[in-house]
């Protein structure tokens, strides 16, 4: 193995083995991987350590590792790990999965939430909430299929001699006024305490998640994620434009099919887990990007910080609104709404505007 | 100069000739007797049926039965309706003209979502309680998010897609407001989930009073931006060399829009896709020009507003569907038809 090219220090580098393969080495955007790593499990041992019963940062990974007193061990792995693992796992997922929007619709904007897909999966629970009372197993796999069926409108509406991005975005946006017009039905037919119920669902939270909720994101994202990887390249491709892709042997039409349902599934899956929660899809491939300054769409550095901002978001919402009083979706929904005005500002100090 | 050197050309940029203007006149006295019609249908149906001839003896001799009584209930509503479905329809010819964007509407570019926050903020956090004293806070929201979807969404380079996701976007954001609001105040979500609907069957008279001064010098401003609006439809530059005043012609467009849309939003809550649906189908017929397809849009819209509000109330009887879910319901496919239906290089 050698290095092909003298580059800076810094600069991404092209990798060639002797046997023809060859990969890009971006240092710049492997460390921010890993500081965003670093951050993320920071912050799940401080988020572990949040609550009405407060542990020290030390004696949370002593558990963790497993020598804690009994009442320690019953309260992190019980208790706050799988929360803490849901938050994770969800925040990866939408990362990942905005990521793949955004790259496939290209557009900074084109994020699942925005998308309608929130908006579908929201329409499931509230079905299995409002009409039926359901448990929260029945929401959560009303959520799922809310979510998957509209993604497949989507696609399928967008589909023209195949999808392209701008199609696809505005398709996405009268899908989601549709199913936020139904949601507003569901909720005026609902009771009272089933409004309430419907209300926080909708904002998105991580309160009562235990290790049911866990397994099968595990699951879905350890088969998705490689999937995801393995087609990057492609759609590092596809953002060329189709034709160029075309020529340099990338199937267009496939790739995209491809990563729109695992976006799809990974979407659908984070939603039914913790409830629509707002802009964490949109803005962490952002950040991500700003991070890394790298072009493409920073697949792994995306889902790096979807888990990382969401596990501090968790924590924020804790802190300052104290347990259980508001969920986390409301920390992402400012947290998304100081993105958007931020974006507003660096476009027009860019000239963009 | 062209027309000057080509005789031939001069008869086809000289004002409609009389046939045409004939026609269209015809039409827009068929559009105003559909409107009468539905109106009469939107008094006439309901929980409790009403023969027609109930209907006339509660508009003209009001003695006080009791279908008399539900008549005046519905003049209310269908009075409403029709000054709302008009305002909605000037509303979306004007945001349509002035975004060069054929796609454009209050709902979609977030102006519904800013008044709604707003009047939600007035009466949660302000304790006003009357149309009049959260009218104002309308206004704000709907002026802040038209002002801010349109810079976010780019000024100059503004295409349909940046708009639209800029105008959801905002959405989003605000409606994650509006539920963090709901979650802290049992009060708030009890009246607000059905006020973020938009219905029309709160109508009073006393809401049709407070939000008509409002809508008539909307309205009117609406009207009297037609030309200029024609010329801007044109491009920048050959706006500016026929004469047309741009920044005036344009902060004057985003007041009417907000004006109309806001008091709107106000009487009745959020209604989506009537200010798209209707200039659109209204300019299939009448061609380009705003002086036609605004007095077409503000009959034609409260045609559609009262239509929907009058399926609402069949289709779920003896309760009703309220009639922002009923145009959501119907616009969106139409929506996305014409999505489909224009090739990338017009958007």
């Amino acid at each position: 193995m050698k290095t092909a090219q003298k580059t800076p220090h810094g600069r991404p580098r092209a990798l060639r083995t002797p046997g023809g393969f060859s990969f890009r080495l971006e240092p710049r955007a492997l460390i921010v991987v890993a500081a965003l790593v670093v951050a993320a499990l920071a912050a799940s041992v401080v988020l572990i350590g949040t609550g009405d019963f407060p542990i020290p940062a030390a004696d949370v990974v002593r558990t963790l590792l497993g020598d804690g007193n009994a009442g320690q061990e019953f309260i992190v792995n019980e208790l706050r790990l799988p929360r803490v693992l849901v938050g994770l796992l969800v925040g990866a997922s939408l990362g990942l999965g905005g990521a793949l929007f955004q790259a496939v619709s290209r557009n900074p904007l084109g994020s699942p939430d925005v998308l309608g897909l929130g908006q579908g999966a929201t329409a499931g629970a509230l079905v299995m909430i409002v009409l039926f009372s359901g448990s929260a197993n029945q929401v959560t796999i009303g959520a799922l299929v809310g979510g998957l069926v509209t993604g497949t409108l989507i696609y399928l509406l967008a589909w023209q001699r195949g999808v392209h991005g701008y199609r696809l975005v505005l398709v996405g946006i009268g899908i989601s006024a549709i199913a936020t017009a139904i949601n507003g039905y569901l909720m005026t037919k609902a009771d009272f305490v089933d409004a309430a119920r419907a209300v926080v669902w909708m904002t998105g939270t991580l309160d009562g998640r235990d290790w049911k909720q866990v397994w099968p994101l595990l699951a879905l994202a350890c088969v998705l994620v490689p999937l995801v990887l393995a087609n990057g390249r492609g759609l590092r491709m596809m953002e060329m434009g189709d034709d160029v892709s075309h020529a340099l042997g990338v199937r267009v039409e496939r790739v995209r099919l491809v990563l729109m349902v695992s976006a799809v599934l990974l979407t659908a899956a984070a939603t039914a887990a913790a409830g629509p929660v707002s802009f964490v899809a949109l803005t962490a491939p952002q950040l991500a990007r700003r991070l890394t300054r790298s072009p493409g769409p920073n697949l792994v550095p995306s889902l790096c910080m979807g888990a990382a901002l969401l596990v501090t978001a968790d924590w924020a919402s804790q802190r300052l609104f104290g347990d259980g009083q508001l969920p986390v979706g409301v920390v992402t929904g400012v947290l998304g709404g100081v993105y958007l005005l931020w974006l507003l500002v660096t476009e027009r100090r860019a000239g963009r505007i | 100069m062209l027309v000057d050197s080509v005789p031939e050309q001069r008869a086809e940029t000289a004002p409609a000739p009389p046939n045409r203007l004939a026609i269209r006149s015809v039409g827009l006295f068929a559009a105003v007797a559909v409107l009468l019609l539905v109106a009469v249908a939107s008094i006439a149906v309901g929980a409790k049926e009403l023969s027609v001839a109930q209907v006339l003896h509660g508009l003209f001799e009001d003695s006080g039965t009791y279908a008399d009584v539900v008549v005046d209930e519905r003049v209310s509503r269908t009075v409403l309706g029709l000054l709302v479905g008009a305002a909605l329809g000037l509303s979306g010819a004007v945001l349509q003209a002035l975004t060069r964007n054929p796609l454009a509407d209050p709902g979609l570019l977030g102006i519904n979502a800013g008044a709604s926050a707003a009047v939600v903020t007035a009466i949660t956090f302000f304790g006003v309680t009357s149309l009049t004293g959260y009218v104002w806070f309308a206004f704000f929201g709907a002026a802040a998010v038209g002002a801010l979807v349109w810079f976010l969404g780019g000024s100059r380079g503004a295409t349909p897609v940046r708009l639209a996701l800029a105008g959801t976007a905002i959405s989003a954001a605000l409606y994650g407001y509006l539920q963090a609001v709901m979650i802290m105040d049992g009060a708030a979500l009890a009246r607000m989930r059905f006020w973020t609907v938009g219905s029309l069957s709160t109508a009073t008279d006393e809401t049709i009073r407070q939000v008509l001064p409002f809508l008539v010098v909307g309205s009117l401003l609406a009207f009297a931006l037609a030309r200029p609006l024609n010329a801007v439809a044109m491009g920048d530059d050959t706006a500016k060399a026929l004469g047309a005043n741009l920044n005036r012609t344009r902060a004057l467009s985003m007041l009417a829009a907000t004006v109309l849309c806001g008091a709107a939003t106000a009487a009745c809550g959020p209604i989506v896709f009537v200010g798209l649906m209707v200039p659109h189908i209204v300019r299939s017929f009448t061609g380009p020009d705003l002086r036609w397809i605004m007095p077409y849009a503000a009959v034609l819209s409260p045609v559609l507003l009262l239509g929907s509000d009058v399926i609402g109330r069949v289709v779920a009887r003896p309760s009703e569907v309220q009639v922002g879910i009923i145009t959501a319901i119907l616009g969106g496919p139409v929506f996305i038809f014409l999505v489909r239906r224009r090739r990338t290089a017009q958007l």
